[in-house]
């Protein structure tokens, strides 16, 4: 898989809800045109105007795939989307799901033919086109596939793809490593004001 | 760093350096007694310790083949990973929350205080809260336990908060910060709590207590310690007179060792412990070393868990701070009228948004857990922790059909829930979410257990041989110089996180071997 890695470089500076620092840019992750040679190119571009959009170098994302097809894995992307179905996050972290099944797919005869099969259900229970059915007719075939193998392993993939990368940070306001920044003992540990303060009996001040 | 021969048969060899392991080679080591430290995992450090949660997982968890059995959710959902332990220099001391409770004192004779309870294995620990009292004062010491030894209570973070307010709101009193071996202030070379979050995941400022920058190297010191890294032990070897004379390990380089040895103390956390003694069985000792009551790798306990997560209308960022510091207590007596025995705790806890996907409701998907993640920076979170009914049934075992990567059987782990944990979770998961709806929460969930944290009671001690496995020193009944040296030997589990008590009987197993080695009793 040849794709410029996103770098954790996303830093708690730079989400929401974070006063301190410069806002790094973001790494999408893009493909260098001259290696697009695989079996298939998933493109596509941020909102303009969203978070993300604002922090990226380029709007435009690619991933390529090595054993599965575009279309492939386009209607992975969607699965994932009714799997775990987030307005905010981008089709860009979808694109991950596909990516990081393609990558098992790769190493493993196997896992390709139970996923290349279980797309081809997807898409026979459409008649056609699982990418194309409407939203409603999506979530009916995802929700007969449940206690399949080819369901468990793009759920369970679901997890680890979606969850576990710098633009999911971004858009559930999650931070991830703080002790670069000294913690969160001067940045807002106790900042809440909403409900009554506790005691210093239950709750001592801190040492500074 | 000592370095001793192989064939020096006058050490203590300790397999394992985490909290029971690792205290009590300091403890050891002081006493001016030579120890050998064999610990499975590979040194890290405050400086390597990664601050991403599944990134340390990889770093820290004990991850070597092991399966499980049984009708408890995690055969189902994590069939591979029946415990989120460590294999790592300091064991799960670096993984631990920190929180540090004293067993209350009816939590030693539950038999006689419970009563007898259907498909329960009670029994009486062959200790007392009295006598064991001097010890915890001196492992809150050790360990710089807040609110003891003088010294402050950690500072509250939001989540707490919002835990003190809903506590409060509904009538519970004993509600505060908790009893943390995490530095409120600097003490003893170690800078207070920065507030990081990421507990969980080998504390990076190292104001939380591990084994790993506080004891052993103490023991270090003292120039009585060899502690060997990446020594995977295999077997311990006895002679005709049916006393340990060493062990056989497996080096970093995957080479077979032969360390001879005075006293054998094993503190592998309670799944590898009573599956050492397992692998170790001869002719003389067909069932297992130790195990003439055949109670090895029975009685496993992993307490009675959940948790709850609520989401509210403001912002909360539970991620920001201590992960554990904040409790309710009024739920840990025994007070059957609640529908069951025994007692539980109600402790803060926070996960970022990698595990929280991971162990909200395993396997769940579709809109309503979408809902969930949308809401992640206004969401609350608390662990429940309670006793669970120990029964002969939940086994540690050697599965015959899986090996580990030197050829050995894995370990296989069966539980089934008690009716007596099953009423104290729905009773805790009801109070937990009142406790939620009190501090208004919009919406509250209920969290299945997570893999096992606390896993206890493997190799239980008790005043008879015949039922149990080492005595109130943690000496096996069967060979005087075979010692138990972690949770595996408690009795029955308590309502508290299990480390404090473990150090505590660590301190005090050291006094008893060094009493005996000049005795020449062992």
């Amino acid at each position: 898989m040849r794709v410029i890695p996103i770098e954790n470089m996303f830093e708690a500076a730079g989400c929401e809800d974070e006063s301190s620092g410069q806002v790094p840019k973001l790494d999408l992750p893009l493909v260098r045109r001259n290696f697009l040679k695989g079996s298939g190119v998933l493109m596509g571009t941020l909102a303009t105007g969203s978070v993300l959009a604002t922090l990226a170098p380029s709007t435009v994302w690619a991933v390529e795939l090595k054993t599965l097809s575009r279309a492939e894995g386009e209607a992975l992307m969607k699965m994932g989307r009714v799997l775990y179905p987030h307005k905010k996050l981008p089709d860009a972290v979808y694109a991950l799901l596909a990516k990081d099944l393609d990558a098992k797919a790769a190493g493993d005869a196997g896992a390709a033919k139970m996923l290349k099969d279980g797309i081809a259900a997807l898409n026979e229970a459409a008649g056609g086109s699982f990418a194309r059915a409407s939203e409603k007719k999506r979530k009916e075939i995802v929700k007969g596939m449940e206690g399949q193998p080819f369901f468990a392993t793009v759920r369970g993939q679901c997890i680890t793809s979606l969850y576990d990368n710098d633009m999911a940070y971004k858009v559930f306001g999650y931070p991830g490593s703080a002790w670069e920044k000294g913690g969160y003992i001067t940045r807002g540990f106790q900042d809440l004001k909403w409900l009554p303060a506790p005691s210093l009996e239950a709750s001592p001040k801190p040492y500074l | 760093m000592a370095k001793f021969d192989f064939n020096d048969g006058s050490v203590v060899v300790i397999i394992g350096s985490g909290a029971g392991g690792g205290t009590l080679a300091n403890e050891l080591c002081q006493k001016g007694i030579k120890v050998v430290v064999l610990e499975a995992g590979a040194v890290q450090s405050p400086a390597t310790f990664i601050n991403d949660e599944w990134k340390s997982f990889g770093q820290l968890a004990w991850l070597d083949p092991r399966t499980t059995s049984g009708s408890w959710r995690i055969a189902k959902d994590f069939a591979g990973l029946p415990a989120w332990i460590c294999k790592t220099v300091g064991g799960t001391t670096t993984h631990w929350a920190g929180a540090s409770l004293r067993f209350q004192e009816h939590e030693f004779k539950v038999k006689t205080v419970y009563g007898d309870i259907k498909g329960a294995n009670l029994m009486d620990w062959p200790l007392t809260l009295q006598e064991l009292e001097p010890y915890y004062a001196r492992a809150e010491d050790k360990m710089g336990v807040t609110r003891t030894h003088g010294i402050p209570g950690l500072p509250g973070n939001n989540n707490f908060k919002v835990f003190h307010a809903g506590a409060k709101k509904l009538g519970y009193r004993e509600v505060h910060t908790g009893n943390m071996a995490i530095n409120s202030q600097p003490r003893d070379g170690r800078g207070r709590c920065m507030q990081l979050g990421f507990c969980f995941q080998g504390c990076k400022s190292g104001a939380k207590w591990s084994t790993l920058y506080t004891e052993l190297p103490k023991a270090e010191a003292t120039g009585n310690l060899d502690l060997r890294p990446e020594s995977h032990v295999a077997r311990i070897e006895h002679d005709d007179k049916g006393k340990v004379t060493g062990v056989v390990y497996f080096d970093k380089a995957g080479k077979e060792q032969r360390q001879k040895a005075r006293i054998v103390c094993v503190a592998g956390n309670s799944i590898e412990t009573p599956r050492l003694l397992l692998l170790s069985a001869s002719s003389m000792f067909k069932d297992g070393l130790a195990n003439s009551s055949g109670q090895v790798g029975r009685n496993y306990m992993r307490h009675m868990t959940g948790s709850v997560y609520a989401a509210f209308k403001d912002p909360v960022h539970m991620y920001r701070g201590t992960t554990m510091a904040g409790i309710i207590r009024d739920e840990a007596g025994h007070d059957t009228k609640r529908g069951f025995a025994g007692g539980y705790e109600m402790e803060t806890l926070s996960l970022g948004v990698p595990f929280m996907a991971a162990f909200l409701d395993p396997g769940a998907w579709g809109e309503d857990f979408a809902w969930w993640m949308d809401h992640y920076t206004h969401m609350a979170g608390m662990w429940l922790v309670g006793e669970d009914m120990p029964r002969e049934t939940n086994r540690i075992t050697l599965n015959p059909n899986v090996k580990d990567k030197w050829g050995l059987p894995a370990p296989n782990v069966h539980f089934d829930d008690h009716d007596n944990d099953v009423a104290m979770r729905n009773h805790a998961f009801a109070q937990g979410e009142k406790v939620y709806k009190a501090a208004g929460a919009i919406r509250t969930y209920r969290t299945p257990p997570y893999p096992s944290t606390h896993n206890l009671g493997t190799c239980r001690m008790g005043a008879s041989p015949k039922d149990s496995v080492c005595n109130k020193y943690g000496q096996t009944h069967d060979v005087a110089n075979l010692f138990i040296s972690d949770g595996s030997q408690f009795t029955t589990g308590g309502a508290e996180n299990p480390t404090l008590t473990i150090v505590t009987l660590a301190i005090r197993q050291a006094e008893y071997i060094a009493k005996e080695m000049a005795a020449r009793t062992i």
